[in-house]
Formats: C-alpha cells, sequence, structure tokens
C-alpha cells in the first residue's frame, strides 16, 4: 500500500504509523457532560466497511500528521490531506 | 537401470551429472529435475506418506508436487520437504527419501494403515482429548515419530539471503505462452517489463508438449522470445523466481533462488534474493494444474498426471515406464496417449470416463491402435511398492490389466492463487470445468491456462489481448507483432472426481494422506463448509496446498450436498503462494544486523572498559565497569553506587530522549501535555512533568528545562522517546494548530552525562573553573548555558540518585572527550564511572518511578504523583483521570517493601499475597516491580504496587514467586528508601 504525502509524495505503508478515526473531536473539558463526552472520544470506534477518514503519521518522513480517506474494505486511497488542515 | 535417454526440449544429455539418492550412486543429465533423473534411473518409490506410510512416487513435474518431498543436501545445509519435481540437478547432489522407518522398502510404520480407521478426519478431537497427560507423553511422542515429515538441521544456516525492490510498468507472473507473448509485446514497446518464472527455463507447458508453432517446435519459439527479451534493456527477466504474494497497490513479493541450483552458493553469493516488486500493472499467466481423479490406490508409486508423463517426456527425454496406461475424463489424456504411442512407448489402454469423445480423437486413437475404452473407468490400482496393474470397468465388466504406470487427467485447474491475494474470489465455470480467477483489481490481469484459457491458441490470444490493454491504459504504442500460428488443441472436459465402487483408499490430498472416506465422515459430522472440510479433514493443508488435489475433495463433498462445486465454493488462499524461507524474508537482518544499533558518545571507553551492555531500545547502555578483582556483577554495582553516595560518579544518560519545544505558544503548549504547569516556569529553571494519556493513565516522565523565553527542552524516558515525539506532534498537529510552537527530535545530538555525589561540585569546578555552581547561582532544579573548551553546553542542575548532582550536555560530537575528562576527573577525586545497574538501584533506593512503574495500566494517583494534576488548566487525560475508579484507595499503588528478615531477595514479578493466605490468584494483591541490593542501607528493597499500599505503611505482607520458589515476608513502607527528607540533593 501507498500513501501520497502532501509534502514527500507516495510513499511506502512502511513509513507511516496508523492511528484511527480522523473524524472525532477532542470534546469541551469543561461542558457539564465531559466526562460521558470523554469516554466516547477515548473508547468508541466505529468498525466501517468502506470509506473511512482516519489518521496516520509520516514517521519516517516529513512527521506531518495526515488525514488520509481509506476503503477498508480494498484499502482504496482517496484524498490525503494534511491534519492541520482538517479543522472543523 | 538406468534407461536409455531421449532427446529432450530441457536436456543435454551429453552431459552428464552423478548424484545420490538414500546412498545409491545414480547419474542424470543437465537440465534434469531430481525427479526427472530418478524416474530416468528407474526409481519409482521415493517417500512414503504422512499418516499411513503408504509408498509414493512421483506425481507431478512441477512445484504442485505432493509426493516426492526429500530432504536435501547434508549438514547445516540440511533441507527437509524440498520437492523433486522443482529441485535442480547438480553434481554431487544428494538426497534422501523422508518418512521412512527403518528404510523405504520396509518401513514397518506403514502398520499405520491397518490401524487407519484410528488415523481418520478429526482423530486428533476424539481420540486423544482425555486424559490430558496421556496427550503429552504418550500420544504426541508416538504421532510425531510416525506421521513426520523431513527433520530440521538444527544448526545456523550457513547462507546469506538479500532483500532487492523494483519497480515495473509490468510484472508479467509466468513464462507460459500467454507470459511470453504478452511479456515480448510490453516489451517491445518500450515499457519497463519484469518477467518471473519459477522454473530454472522460460517456456512452461511449450517445453512439455508436442506443440508446433509456426510449423517448427514449440520450445524453439520460446527460445527466440527469450533471445529476445534479453537484447532489450527495458527487461528483466527473472528465472528461478516464485511470486509467492500480491499486496495493495500492485506490490508483489518473490523468491529468486540465487544458488540453490549449485552445491553450494559461491563465495559472497547469497543463496536466495527477496524481491519486492511494485508494477504499475500486472498480468498473471501462472497457467494451470492439472488434477486426478480419485479411484482406489490413485496414490500407488506409478500413477501420474498425465500432463506430468508428458514433461518428462517431452522436456526430459524420460518415458516415466515402459507400459504406461491411461485413464483421462479429458481429452488431456488423449494427447498423452498420442504422444507416448508416437515414441514407441507401450500404452495397454486408453479409459475415458466419458462415453462422448470427440470423434477425431477416438479416430486417432485407433489408428494407432490403440485400446480405447469409453465409458470405463480404472476402479483401483494395484501394487504396494510400485504399480503392477489395474481393475478397468467397462461396459464388459472388469478386468485386471497388468501395467507399470498410470496417467490420469481429471481436468486442469487454474493456477489461480495470486489472484484470491486481494480477496478474489474464485468462480466456477462449467466450460471450463474449473474454478477461474473472480474479479481483480483494474491494474491485475490474469491470461492463459490462470483464465481458463487451456488450449494453446486460446492462451496466445489471452496473453495479447492482456498485452494489449494494459498498453493502452499505460498509453503506449503498439509494437509490431506477428501472432504465432499454434493449433487449438481440443481440451474438453467432464469432471469426473471419484470412481464409485472403489475398493482400496481413494485419496483427494495425497500429502496429508486425506481419503473420500474422511470427506464422507466430515460430511456425516457436519463440516460441510469448504472451510470447515478443510480443517476438519486437513485437506489442502500440507505444503502443496492442494494445488492439484483439493479440488476433488470440495467436489465430492458438494456432490453430497447436492450443490455443485458452484454452490459449494472453493477455499481463497493466502500468501505465500509457495514456502518461503524465513532466512529470505531476513535478509541481511540477522545477528548484529537484526536491528539497528545506537551509541553512546561514552560506548567506545566503556568498551575498552569490558564493561558488558544491555538493550534500552536500539541503544547500547554500559551496565558497570569492572575493577580487577571483583569476580561477580553485584560487587561492581555496590561499589559504584557507595562510590556516588561517598564520593563522586560520572555517568552517561545520553540515552534519554529529547525533544527541543520552540515558539511563542511553547509554555502553553507544554501545559496542556503535561499534568502540571510549564508556562510560568522561569527561564533558567527545570521542572518535573509527568504525561498522561487520553485515558487518563500515564504515558511518561521526565523533565522539562526552559532555555530562554521561547525554548523548552523536553525529556523522556529511553524507551518512550519516539512515541513521545509522536504523541507531541499530534497533540499539536491534530489538536492545537493554531498554537505557535515547533518542535524537534535533539537527543542524538547531544551527549549528556550526569556528575553525582557530595564531591560533584568539586569535579565540575575543575573543568569549569569560570561557572559558578554554588546554590546561590545554580540552585536545585536551575539550569544554564555554559561554555567548555571553546564548545557551547548546557548545564543543568538535577538529581537521579538523590545526591548532589549535576547534568552537563555537550553537541554529541564532543561527547567523547568530555567524557574522558569526567572520569579522570572523578578519579582523582576517589570517584569513578558508573553504569545503568548503579543507576537503577540509587533510583530504587530514591524511589522514583522508571518503566516498569510507567507500564501502561498506572495513574499518577497509583504512582502517588496524584499532587502534580494541575486543577487550574486543561491537559491531556485530566478528564479521564478523574474518573472514580481511577482514584479508588485499594487500587494498587506504589508502597517500598524490606524483607524483615533482612536478607530476602524479593524478586522482580513475585505477587504480594496476606500474611497467613495460601497463595492463589483470588487473593493477590499486587506484585514488585523493580527491586535492587540496596548497597547503602545494606539489604534488599523493592518498589511493588499493593492494594491500598499507601494505608498499610508498617504492615507485613508476603511476598511468592512460585516460578523462582520465592517466598519471604516483607514490611511494607514508604517507596523512599534513603534521604527521605531530600536533604543531600540540596548540598
Ligand atoms: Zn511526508
Amino acid at each position: 500500500m501507498r500513501l501520497t504525502c502532501p509534502f514527500c509524495g507516495p510513499r511506502d505503508l512502511r513509513e507511516f504509523t496508523y492511528r484511527g478515526d480522523a473524524t472525532l473531536r477532542r470534546p469541551d473539558p469543561d461542558a457539564a457532560n465531559a466526562a460521558s463526552a470523554f469516554a466516547d472520544y477515548v473508547y468508541l470506534r466505529a468498525n466501517p466497511r468502506g470509506p473511512h477518514r482516519e489518521h496516520w503519521y509520516h514517521a519516517a518522513g516529513c512527521r506531518a500528521w495526515l488525514v488520509v480517506e481509506r476503503d477498508t474494505a480494498t484499502h482504496a486511497i482517496g484524498r490525503v490531506a494534511l491534519a492541520r488542515n482538517d479543522q472543523p | 537401470m538406468p534407461r536409455q535417454r531421449r532427446p529432450g526440449t530441457g536436456i543435454d544429455p551429453a552431459q552428464k551429472l552423478d548424484f545420490q539418492f538414500d546412498g545409491l550412486p545414480l547419474q542424470g543429465v543437465a537440465g534434469d529435475t531430481l525427479a526427472a533423473a530418478l524416474l530416468a534411473n528407474g526409481v519409482r518409490v521415493v517417500g512414503r506418506s504422512f499418516k499411513y506410510h503408504r509408498a509414493r512416487g512421483i506425481v507431478t513435474a512441477g512445484p504442485e508436487e505432493p509426493n516426492a518431498l526429500v530432504e536435501l543436501r547434508e549438514g547445516a545445509r540440511l533441507e527437509p520437504n524440498t520437492k523433486a519435481t522443482t529441485v535442480e540437478l547438480f553434481d554431487g547432489l544428494s538426497a534422501r527419501s523422508q518418512n521412512r522407518w527403518p528404510s523405504l522398502g520396509l518401513d514397518l510404520m506403514a502398520v499405520n494403515q491397518l490401524a487407519s480407521p484410528l488415523l481418520a478426519a478429526g482423530f486428533y478431537y476424539k481420540t486423544f482429548m482425555w486424559p490430558r497427560h496421556f496427550w503429552e507423553k504418550l500420544y504426541e511422542p508416538a504421532i510425531r515419530r510416525a506421521a513426520g515429515l523431513g527433520r530440521a538441521s538444527g544448526l545456523p544456516d550457513p547462507d546469506s539471503y538479500e532483500k532487492c525492490y523494483a519497480h515495473a510498468d509490468l510484472l508479467v507472473v509466468g513464462a507460459g505462452p500467454a507470459g511470453l507473448i504478452a511479456a515480448l509485446l510490453a516489451a517491445r514497446s518500450g515499457a519497463r517489463v519484469i518477467l518471473a518464472e519459477e522454473d530454472f527455463l522460460l517456456g512452461g507447458r511449450l517445453l512439455a508438449e508436442a506443440f508446433l508453432i509456426d510449423d517448427a517446435p514449440a520450445h524453439l519459439w520460446a527460445r527466440r522470445v527469450e533471445a529476445e527479451l534479453e537484447t532489450l534493456p527495458n527487461v528483466r527477466i527473472l528465472k528461478r523466481t516464485a511470486v509467492f504474494g500480491a499486496y495493495d497497490d500492485g506490490t508483489f513479493g518473490a523468491i529468486e533462488k540465487v544458488a540453490d541450483h549449485l552445491p553450494e552458493p559461491e563465495p559472497g553469493q547469497v543463496r536466495q534474493r527477496y524481491w519486492q516488486i511494485v508494477a504499475a500493472r500486472a498480468v498473471l499467466a501462472t497457467g494451470g494444474i492439472e488434477r486426478g481423479i480419485a479411484f482406489g490406490g490413485n496414490d500407488r508409486p506409478g500413477v501420474m498426471l498425465a500432463s506430468a508423463v508428458r514433461t518428462y517426456l517431452h522436456r526430459f527425454g524420460v518415458a516415466a515406464a515402459s507400459r504406461i496406461a491411461v485413464f483421462t475424463s479429458s481429452d488431456d489424456g488423449w494427447k498423452t496417449a498420442f504422444d507416448l504411442a508416437a515414441a514407441g512407448i507401450e500404452v495397454p489402454f486408453l479409459a475415458d470416463a466419458r462415453a462422448d469423445v470427440a470423434a477425431d480423437l477416438v479416430e486417432r486413437g485407433r489408428r494407432l491402435g490403440l485400446r480405447v475404452e469409453l465409458g470405463a473407468r480404472v476402479e483401483d490400482a494395484t501394487g504396494a511398492t510400485g504399480l503392477n496393474g489395474a481393475y478397468l470397468r467397462s461396459a464388459r465388466g472388469t478386468t485386471w490389466l497388468p501395467i507399470e504406470a498410470l496417467a490420469v487427467s481429471g481436468g486442469w485447474n487454474s493456477n489461480l492463487g495470486l489472484s484470491t491475494h486481494l480477496g478474489g474470489k474464485p468462480e466456477w465455470s462449467e466450460t471450463a470445468a474449473a474454478f477461474l480467477p473472480g474479479k481483480t483489481p483494474s491494474w491485475m490481469r490474469v491470461a492463459g491456462a490462470a483464465a481458463g484459457a487451456f488450449g494453446l491458441g486460446e492462451a496466445f490470444r489471452g496473453g495479447v489481448e492482456a498485452a494489449l490493454a494494459v498498453l493502452g491504459e499505460l498509453e503506449r504504442r503498439v509494437p509490431a507483432f506477428d501472432m504465432p500460428i499454434a493449433s487449438d488443441d481440443p481440451a474438453r472436459t467432464t469432471p469426473l472426481w471419484r470412481v464409485e465402487g472403489a475398493s482400496g483408499k481413494a485419496f483427494v490430498d495425497l500429502q496429508h494422506d486425506v481419503t473420500v472416506k474422511d470427506v464422507e465422515l466430515a460430511h456425516r459430522e457436519g463440516f460441510k463448509a469448504v472451510e470447515h472440510l478443510k480443517r476438519y479433514t486437513t485437506l489442502g493443508m500440507a505444503t502443496d496446498q492442494g494445488k492439484s488435489m483439493a479440488i476433488l475433495g470440495q467436489a465430492i463433498m458438494a456432490d453430497l450436498e447436492k450443490v455443485g462445486p458452484a454452490g459449494l465454493g472453493t477455499t481463497r488462499a493466502r500468501p505465500p503462494q509457495v514456502p518461503v524461507a524465513i532466512g529470505a524474508l531476513a535478509g541481511r537482518h540477522r545477528g548484529r544486523q537484526f536491528r539497528p544499533t545506537r551509541l553512546t558518545a561514552s560506548h567506545d571507553w566503556a568498551a575498552a572498559a569490558a564493561a558488558p551492555f544491555m538493550d534500552a531500545g536500539l541503544w547500547k547502555r554500559a551496565q558497570y565497569f569492572a575493577r580487577p578483582g571483583e569476580t561477580n556483577w553485584r560487587q561492581a554495582v555496590d561499589r559504584e553506587v557507595l562510590t556516588v553516595r561517598a564520593h563522586v560518579g560520572v555517568a552517561d544518560v545520553s540515552t534519554l530522549g529529547k525533544i527541543a519545544v520552540l515558539g511563542p505558544d511553547a509554555g502553553i503548549f507544554l501545559d496542556k501535555v503535561y499534568v502540571n504547569g510549564f508556562s510560568g516556569l522561569a527561564v533558567g529553571k527545570v521542572r518535573y512533568g509527568l504525561m498522561l494519556r487520553e485515558d487518563g493513565f500515564v504515558m511518561d516522565d521526565g523533565t522539562a528545562a526552559r532555555l530562554g523565553d521561547t525554548d523548552y527542552l523536553v525529556s523522556t524516558t529511553t524507551a518512550n522517546a519516539a512515541n513521545v515525539m509522536m504523541h507531541l506532534e499530534y497533540c499539536h498537529q491534530v489538536l492545537w494548530p493554531q498554537l505557535d510552537v515547533r518542535m524537534a527530535s535533539v537527543t542524538e545530538q547531544w551527549a549528556q552525562f550526569a556528575v553525582a555525589g557530595p564531591k560533584a561540585r568539586a569535579l565540575l569546578s575543575g573543568i569549569l573553573p569560570s561557572t559558578p555552581l554554588e546554590n546561590g547561582d545554580l540552585p536545585h532544579m536551575g539550569c544554564r548555558p555554559i561554555e567548555i573548551g571553546g564548545v557551547r553546553g548546557r548545564l543543568f542542575r538535577l538529581s537521579f540518585s538523590g545526591e548532589l548532582a549535576f547534568e552537563l550536555a555537550v553537541p554529541a560530537r564532543f561527547g567523547a572527550a568530555l567524557w574522558r575528562s569526567l572520569v579522570h576527573a572523578a578519579e582523582t577525586l576517589g570517584g569513578s564511572a558508573y553504569g545503568s545497574e548503579a543507576l537503577g538501584v540509587m533510583r530504587i533506593e530514591k524511589g522514583h518511578v522508571g518503566g516498569a512503574e510507567l507500564n501502561g495500566r498506572t495513574t499518577a494517583f497509583d504512582l502517588g504523583l496524584g499532587r502534580l494534576l494541575s486543577r487550574k488548566k486543561d491537559f491531556i487525560g485530566r478528564v479521564m483521570a478523574a474518573r472514580p475508579a481511577l482514584n479508588d484507595l485499594h487500587r494498587m499503588r506504589l508502597v517500598g517493601l524490606v524483607p524483615l528478615d533482612g536478607r530476602a531477595k524479593l524478586p522482580v514479578g513475585a505477587h504480594l499475597v496476606p500474611e497467613g493466605e495460601r497463595p492463589a490468584a483470588s487473593v493477590d494483591q499486587g506484585y514488585v516491580t523493580s527491586a535492587a541490593y540496596s548497597p547503602t542501607l545494606g539489604h534488599p528493597i523493592a518498589l511493588a504496587l499493593l492494594s491500598g499500599g499507601p494505608e498499610r505503611l508498617g504492615q507485613t505482607i508476603r511476598v511468592v514467586d512460585p516460578l523462582r520458589d520465592g517466598d519471604a515476608l516483607a514490611r511494607i513502607v514508604a517507596p523512599v528508601f534513603v534521604d527521605p527528607e531530600g536533604s543531600r540533593v540540596l548540598a
């Protein structure tokens, strides 16, 4: 598998470290429901078959955190963007 | 007796090669496989079967061989389970049959056959479940002896291996007709082509048949194409290279057997090469594999696949026997009979299970004078140590006919393994009477017999079609080429999976000895799905992966279920497609090269001092520096600790992770990742900090120094340096990208040395004469820039040992020189260097947590660090760390332990149970995390995690280590053993 890093171009899978779901947002720690919101944020994950937006770290490259669109069934890679530009 | 060698498309009969089989001196010729040479010498029995120890011979002429597994070579190069059908003969080759005891001819284990009800499918599950100890003592050793395959040498592999990477526009797997023509077209267009062929000759079936291409023998066409490809710079031909796996985005794994065909590799030559090939497009031209038919005794030595009989005849010039009958349910068998007859070999009969056979075949058979039996079957083959006859059942009844070999064809399978690695699901084709590759990724095409084009003409057309499609997608011009003029051999099959009425064992997996009866048993017991059938009977799970025969078992199950092959389906393959040596995957990464090594600045000095080293991540850390007369490591470590506590010691602490955090928001950023505050830290100060994971558990600890207004230096534990770096980048780039901060790992840029002990200041004042070092100038937890011999460095007042201590950092390239002068200065003050062991002992004496306590399951509260958690700010892990269960007093929490008798060891990993209780998991209250003998106190000490520990100081607990027979009583104490007031660091 290859990912196209916006900085480094197409690179082999082994340069990257996987983290997981990139659609999660860190909850407001001061909100009234912070405890349950954080429990969901830390522990709850969907396990979709199909398109998935996920975080990858270019550990052996530019050290950028990336948001990668990957199809979990086929490993087809869609858009790859810098996580820092992927804010809500 | 060696038979007269005929000419063959792949041999040089003039070049004789001597070899040995089971000690018997034999002779073959250049171009032979071991199997071809054995057949040429009349060797029929080459091994004994796995379960029943039945005599077995050579069945195939390729990598699908289930039977002819031999031990090759001797000593450290001994290689078990080698397929005689793929081993290239070399002069001096020595091979032995396997699984025979005491000898191949007289096999006492064949008595297993009489016990065969015991060895039926599922027997492990049923027979040997109880009693349990019978299994280990009795059943397992007996079964292993009786049912073993080859032996491993048990010696280190003397050969070397390497990895290679290659890129191509097109990878063609297989160099038969479809693969060769596809590679040729792509090559002529200028595309970068890799052609990988498992065999040592290109051509595939073109070498093995009596085909004509353009009115000339087919192998000459293959030779011509090979010659042209060799002249093209854009083509790489990889012979002896098996592509074993297909991976995402056109990535393939392949093993090139560089030197397996030599007695041993040349000096400097690797034995095998592991290729990782990335190709924009791939054409799988992996061919077909003929299948047998399940009749009684279909495993007898002499029963062979019909296509293999032709391969031995045409390619190797070997007649498999002098009287070879044919049993077929496909047109392929007829081809064998015609070729044998044309070569003057006696064909006692040709039995075709089909009543309806193309008239021209029948006509030709009659013309050749063959005894043709339509609608006939071989029910049983006879001859325990070599075929001597067969019971032939026809409309006229059953007759026994003497034969020496039987060529069998039940039709062809597509060799489709690679097409399934990325999820492709094979589909049954009624036309081809075979499972064919299902949907493949857009960049992968299948051509030739692998795609069900079993005739020569259609294989060529398939190869051309695939190449043209690839060239179109790659936007390359289509080169000029002549379509080879070749006949379309009839290749019709009406599948026949089993012969009803067989009385002997009818096998569907020769290597694992799975019979039709086993399949029926699996069906009766409900293991009907194709994957259940496989696991219950072990059908297709041997080294040949059932490539030729497993389809029989699956189809018989499909018949029993009355669903047909399409309804039951077939198993999907996973990589590797062929057995791959672990050594080849490891390549150069073995021994010292297993992984990179990181060396500290003091490494050479420590090595010269004969220090032993321990691995800390990739780092090598010196453990201690023994002096003459010290015979035991403890003497050296105790001396080093006492030297630090009484005088001064110097230690290399460079392996700790160092991360520069820079920018106007650096302080705010650190506030978010540490539980305690850093934005308020004054320039020139250092603070201990604790990082949590977002789930509230401790991730790492260390210090952060504020070197300047916008300039922090974070230290991490040695083991966690890379993880912390990744975590900090995540926090910045994903969580808080608006913060103006940047970071860089500087672990390797700085060498850092601890100078610890009452004389630390005296030592440093000699090294840094112009730097004020008194408490007023550089108090505990202070830092400042320094200059030392014109080199700019950093000085921290930090203590891990609990003594007055400093850490001195200089750019790594000056580290070795500084280290030598520090050691020298220490020695003049009665001090010395100390290693990681003494460092660890002093850490435990001071109760500092280390890797054993920061184990991913402890909280700040558990470690007595709860007071660090700021209430004034948010930080990673704050919300989750507040969960009540993470602050329960009964959690396992950090305490110290000392043995009641002042002597007993408290080993790491020992469990803590209440005094007077019988040790058991139900009363387990904690465990020892770190332990040492404290030379300062003169008795053993330990750190432990104990339920409700801090509330139980002064009580007694039992420390039990059943693995090492440890059992002692210990007093629970506060986890600081030396200088609990902490006054020494302030000296
Ligand atoms: Zn990158």
